[in-house]
């Protein structure tokens, strides 16, 4: 399927391998807005606005009572707004519901469709690959690349197949198959690598779970991720907005069906992962690999044979203030967020909303739709009123706490049960502690105020 | 962008593996604009200050051989995580020109490339040695030949790492690789009119525009 897309883009080839890769899709938010400054310095135009599309989600407060964003993050947002309007790049902009975290409303605007090639400025874009499209982050030098030309000079990565097979177990989420992944290849296993997600557990999921997979791509170390579109990718897509529609979509759909993985081909490396083996997960350190199923204790350093990852763990451990020995499901946390280009789709509200009902938060609880299309449609079920209930703050779209950049973070010491992508250092704050896990874990652990196996809760 | 050729410079080791590049700099930081003078100060800043903005003394570069060090010489997957450029603008304003590892984040790695910061990857072992060397002789030099594609390690012995072609080019020429491309006008021209005739799907249906 990689091979596939890519052969599809190749514009012009380069020396020693590389090839100049066109660009079907441009996803901007205003985080990159140095690199339309750049351009316009150089006295370049955008080659293709039409393919161009804008949001704001970093720096966007998710609160009318959230303090005042401070000039700098403002002056962006401000930015990508005048930007965009000059060179008629569509803008999701402030005020605008369609507006959301860049990684959740390409897919829900139908921007994102199986075998594109899209780019944008941010490591999480591996997410969109979750429809069978060629997808990566790119950084700032290269987003201004693609806004000149259209294209990127790229060398083709190797190609890494990770199969799940079997059925995944009540309380069992794809949050919980991603992390196990993680855990399993390492953060740095997929550097350099392509990703493609197969395997009967990951056809069994539904859009919004394999967007959550593809998303930690980079986690594993690699910018793409991608998973094969078969029937529950095109009823995903049919009728959005920008997809393809009547005869178009038919000759979409023809090329689609010719997407997936020919049988028998080789991949320079595979994994395979039993369904059935994977348990609710949560992450004890500082690196997404550091994950580990809820049942278990935290490691042990000292047990570590080699020095560079005992020190490593040590240091993690010092961090997060954690004993070697402690079960993990006795963890008391100080916070709560529900949200992320990882976990803040419809999908991910219901399930952790399942949890909640008719319980209570005992410790602070943000829920942080991705879009404002998620949050109206997430209303319109009462989603909202069972957060709300249960004590939980119902915000506004946006990256919010995974960011630590818009003033929504945890203080220096507080301990996050997050649905978010990193746990590193500083991540949601300065000194702040996060623990990664899936919607449905986060919404137990709100309700009981410590790590908790959401299988115990009975729901 | 300045060409990079050969460099002989004072070394650093980093030990620590999958070094994020949100440690690099960390997200307050992306705000700022590179050009403001206390930029170098971002870099690594909260694990090399302290809250009053003293140095933390444990911390590599705080130590007075290792201050000013111009090539990074760190574990696995240094620069995993964000895309953040600024974490490559912040190794620049420090000066450092190169950074040695067993392997680095996708996205960072080309991110150097594009600063003119040169990014190599050596085995694992090789590596270790190097850092090795570094902490028995705290300040020493190392010197990385990029034409010839070579290592040359404190005690001397020499180590071949691989470029791309096309990266190697563009770093020893300096060149704008946006220039570059520009040049190639009438291939995109030509690709995105057979694109527009085999994939008309491809592209996003326009009456959505409004």
């Amino acid at each position: 399927m990689f091979e596939k897309v890519w052969a599809r883009h190749v514009v012009a080839e380069g020396p020693g391998g590389h090839v100049l890769l066109y660009v079907d899709r441009h996803l901007l938010h205003e985080g990159t807005t140095a690199a339309f400054g750049r351009l316009a310095k150089s006295g370049r135009r955008v080659r293709r606005p039409d393919l161009a599309f804008a949001t704001a989600d970093h720096y966007v407060p998710t609160s009318p009572a959230s303090p005042a964003p401070d000039a700098e993050g403002r002056a962006m947002v401000e930015s990508l707004a005048r930007y965009t309007a000059d060179q008629r790049i569509v803008h999701f902009g402030v005020g605008d519901v369609r507006r959301g975290i860049v990684h959740v409303i390409g897919p829900e605007q139908g921007l994102t469709v199986p075998g594109i090639t899209l780019v944008c400025g941010d490591s999480h874009t591996a997410t969109h690959g979750a429809f069978g499209a060629l997808a990566f982050g790119i950084g700032s030098s290269e987003v201004e690349h693609v806004l000149a030309t259209q294209t990127l000079w790229q060398k083709k990565p190797l190609t890494m197949r990770i199969s799940v097979e079997g059925r995944l177990t009540t309380g069992v989420s794809a949050k919980d198959v991603i992390l196990a992944i993680i855990a399993t290849i390492g953060a740095g296993g997929g550097v350099r690598h392509a990703i493609e997600y197969a395997g009967s557990a990951i056809r069994a999921m539904s859009m919004d779970e394999r967007m959550t997979v593809c998303n930690m791509s980079i986690e594993a170390g690699a910018r793409a991720g991608m998973i094969a579109p078969d029937e529950t990718t095109f009823a995903f897509i049919e009728g959005r907005p920008f997809a393809p529609r009547g005869e178009a979509w038919a000759q979409a759909l023809a090329s689609w069906k010719a997407l997936p993985t020919d049988p028998g081909a080789v991949f320079d490396r595979e994994v395979t992962l039993a369904a059935a083996d994977i348990a609710p997960t949560v992450t004890w350190g500082t690196s997404p690999q550091d994950a580990l199923p809820i049942t278990s204790r935290v490691p042990d350093p000292a047990a570590v044979g080699d020095a560079g990852r005992r020190e490593s763990m040590a240091r993690a451990l010092a961090y997060m203030g954690l004993r070697p020995g402690t079960p993990l499901g006795e963890i008391a946390v100080n916070r709560v967020f529900i949200g992320s280009c990882t976990n803040s789709r419809l999908d991910d509200l219901r399930t952790a909303a399942r949890v909640v009902k008719g319980r209570r938060a005992v410790v602070p609880a943000w829920v942080v739709p991705g879009s404002g299309l998620i949050k109206r449609a997430a209303e319109a079920e009462g989603l909202d009123r069972v957060f709300l209930d249960a004590g939980f703050e119902w915000r506004e779209a946006g990256c919010s706490m995974c960011v630590g950049m818009n003033g929504d973070t945890a203080g220096a010491g507080e301990r996050v049960a997050s649905t978010s992508n990193r746990n590193f250092e500083g991540r949601q704050g300065k000194g702040a502690r996060t623990h990664l896990m899936s919607p449905a874990m986060a919404a137990a652990a709100a309700v009981t105020g410590r790590l908790t196996d959401v299988r115990t809760l009975g729901v | 962008m300045q060409p990079f050729t050969r460099v002989t410079a004072a070394a650093v080791p980093i030990d620590l593996p999958n070094v994020d590049t949100d440690r690099v700099i960390p997200a307050r930081f992306l705000r700022k604009d590179r050009s403001v003078p206390e930029y170098a100060s971002f870099l690594f800043h909260d694990v090399r200050f302290n809250a009053d903005g003293s140095e933390r003394t444990e911390f590599v570069l705080n130590q007075p051989p290792f201050r000013g060090a111009k090539i990074v010489v760190a574990a696995e997957n240094f620069g995993c995580g964000s895309s953040r450029e600024a974490a490559v603008w912040a190794l620049a304003a420090y000066g450092v020109c190169s950074v040695i590892a067993p392997s680095l984040g996708d996205i960072f790695h080309q991110n150097c490339f594009k600063n003119g910061l040169l990014p190599v990857i050596l085995p694992g072992d090789v590596v270790a040695d190097l850092r090795g060397q570094l902490h028995a002789q705290p300040g020493v030099s190392i010197t990385i030949d990029l034409e010839a594609q070579t290592v040359t390690a404190p005690d001397g012995a020499r180590h071949r790492f691989d470029v791309d072609l096309f990266r190697k080019e563009m770093l020893l020429s300096g060149r704008d690789e946006i220039g570059l491309t520009l040049g190639y006008e009438a291939q995109i021209a030509e690709f995105e009119a057979r694109h527009a005739r085999e994939a008309a799907w491809a592209a996003p249906r326009a009456a959505a525009r409004q």
